[in-house]
């Protein structure tokens, strides 16, 4: 990356860990030319850790998976992590997630490791500047956009700020638990029953809502393929139609595949269900070898219970 | 009205939706699609409606309009005729067929190579959707004679701007992709345009010429 100079520096990538990039919301509105719509795969997460230091929701934050980074402030800002727990520590202090924390020039953000989850937000504010394509910050690695070149971070990496904060920020300012969404290890994921539910054998219908799936090796940002009794299909492929996040398709060989944020925009596996807003953030947490289970939700209950964690939200707006 | 009575209405999730107007490869359902995605994607509470071959996914706001309303207004829509909309933009690509399966295919299909070039040059195809990859574009329908299955395995690296046909369908690779079609020959064309938007050379409905160099 090149030097932006002293003023604007705020991170400096010490240890990016597994898999660390540049995420926002996202970039919807491209889905007819093939470009998913990107961004968190924790949306809540995000939102709530670019809102605790006092910036629009969908400023330019870090999404870490699997571990976290070494990151050393280079000025002083408002940082907050949020989503999974990896043991955050500040200059070798425990540190409070959740919640905004000042952070001075000169002190180290590190983590201990994972106790839960699978991926953590890191906003500071004024948000992170970036390669921005198509209105989104975020990296999407496939056509290396976004970001910093399109491509996860590594360790010498100077991030720098994109401009003053939105809102005068305040430490110590928190998103009590009851608020956030229900994370579980094991969650039970609000499914709508998706267009091509019938296809299934009446057998494998029960055993999709009923069984315990396990998030197989192949699980990255473009989607999760589920292990589990594989369901019987009728029709093995259909002619292509769009998808969105949190479709469930079910390829011929039956191990279902919950599409995430980078996922393919167009597909002919039938889609037997898509999992609900509120309930993506409980998905984006998981890790291969964790299990959930799908129960049947109708869209109209599914979206009550997104505006009531919507609303939880929105009291950080106030 | 047989149109209107196969119409298919079904949540994806609860902010989006699919209409599917039909099961097949067809050039009038693919019109019907689009002209059915371009008015609903004028709407308020539509953010975003995506044609498929046959059908439209469509990402609503739920604050402005519920699933029964769009559902009830979208199979009004699906079922009228639609306007006669204009010819697809046309393309002329200029393909060097020298691909890693030229040969391969062409004795799998019982064709000399200069058959099979002939043949995959000879018709105008229609995009019908795009998908899969940033720029791929869902190109067909296939002359009878050039039409296999996939590759049993499929490559983990294609090169861009690979021409390639599987089933009844050809397309161009955008990016490096793994992908398993029979890749027959190349193009400089680039079906992905990062710099510009939309970042893909096609759109659902244009139409394409190959040509051999």
């Amino acid at each position: 990356m090149t030097d932006p100079g002293p003023v604007l520096r705020v991170l400096r990538v010490e240890d990016p860990g597994m898999f660390m990039t540049i995420q926002d919301l996202g970039r919807p509105g491209r889905r007819a030319a093939g470009v998913p719509p990107g961004g968190g795969l924790d949306r809540f997460a995000l939102s709530a850790a670019n809102l605790l230091v006092g910036n629009p929701e969908g400023a330019a934050c870090l999404e870490c998976a699997l571990s976290g980074p070494t990151l050393l402030a280079r000025r002083s800002c408002l940082v907050a992590i949020t989503g999974a727990d990896f043991a955050a520590t500040l200059n070798g202090r425990s540190m409070p997630s959740w919640t905004s924390v000042f952070v001075s020039e000169g002190d180290r953000l590190a983590f201990g490791g994972r106790r839960w989850g699978g991926r953590i937000y890191i906003a500071v504010s004024g948000g992170l500047a970036a390669d921005r394509w198509l209105g989104s910050a975020s990296t999407y690695v496939l056509v290396g956009k976004g970001g910093v070149h399109g491509r996860p971070l590594k360790a010498g990496d100077e991030l720098t700020v994109a401009g003053p904060a939105l809102h005068p920020g305040v430490a110590g300012r928190e998103l009590p638990e009851p608020l956030r969404p229900p994370y579980s290890t094991e969650p039970e994921l609000s499914a709508i029953e998706g267009p091509h539910v019938r296809l299934l054998l009446p057998a494998s219908r029960r055993a999709m809502f009923g069984q315990r799936w396990t998030v197989s090796r192949d699980a990255d940002r473009m989607g999760y393929r589920l292990e589990g009794t594989p369901l019987a299909i009728k029709a093995t492929e259909l002619v292509s139609f769009g998808l969105a996040m949190g479709c469930v398709q079910v390829p011929p060989s039956g191990e279902p595949i919950l599409l995430m944020a980078d996922h393919q925009t167009a597909g002919g596996y039938p889609v037997v269900a898509g999992v609900a807003r509120c309930d993506l953030p409980l998905a984006a947490q998981l890790l291969p070898g964790e299990h959930l289970r799908f129960r049947l939700e109708t869209v109209e209950a599914a979206q009550v219970e997104w505006r009531r964690l919507r609303a939880g939200l929105d009291t950080l707006k106030r | 009205m047989p149109a209107q009575r196969s119409v298919r209405i079904a949540p994806l999730g609860d902010a989006a939706l699919l209409v599917e107007l039909g099961q097949r490869v067809d050039t009038a359902l693919n019109t019907r699609a689009l002209a059915l995605a371009a008015a609903l994607g004028k709407r308020r509470d539509v953010r975003e409606a995506v044609p498929g071959y046959a059908s439209v996914a469509v990402h609503y706001d739920p604050e402005q309009v519920t699933y029964r309303g769009l559902a009830g207004v979208i199979s009004k829509l699906a079922g009228a005729k639609p306007p006669p909309g204009p010819p697809g933009r046309l393309h002329r690509i200029p393909v060097t067929y020298d691909g890693p399966d030229l040969r391969a295919t062409a004795s799998q299909l019982g064709l000399s190579v200069d058959d099979v070039i002939r043949l995959h040059s000879g018709p105008t195809y229609r995009c019908f959707a795009i998908g899969f990859a940033p720029g791929w574009a869902y190109l067909g329908p296939l002359p009878e004679a050039l039409r296999l299955p996939r590759r049993r395995v499929p490559r983990t690296h294609v090169p861009p701007g690979s021409v390639a046909m599987a089933e009844l369908l050809t397309g161009i690779y955008p990016l490096p992709t793994p992908g398993g079609w029979h890749l027959i020959g190349r193009t400089a064309v680039r079906m992905f345009l990062p710099q510009s938007d939309p970042p893909s050379l096609l759109r659902t409905g244009d139409r394409v010429k190959f040509f051999a160099t």
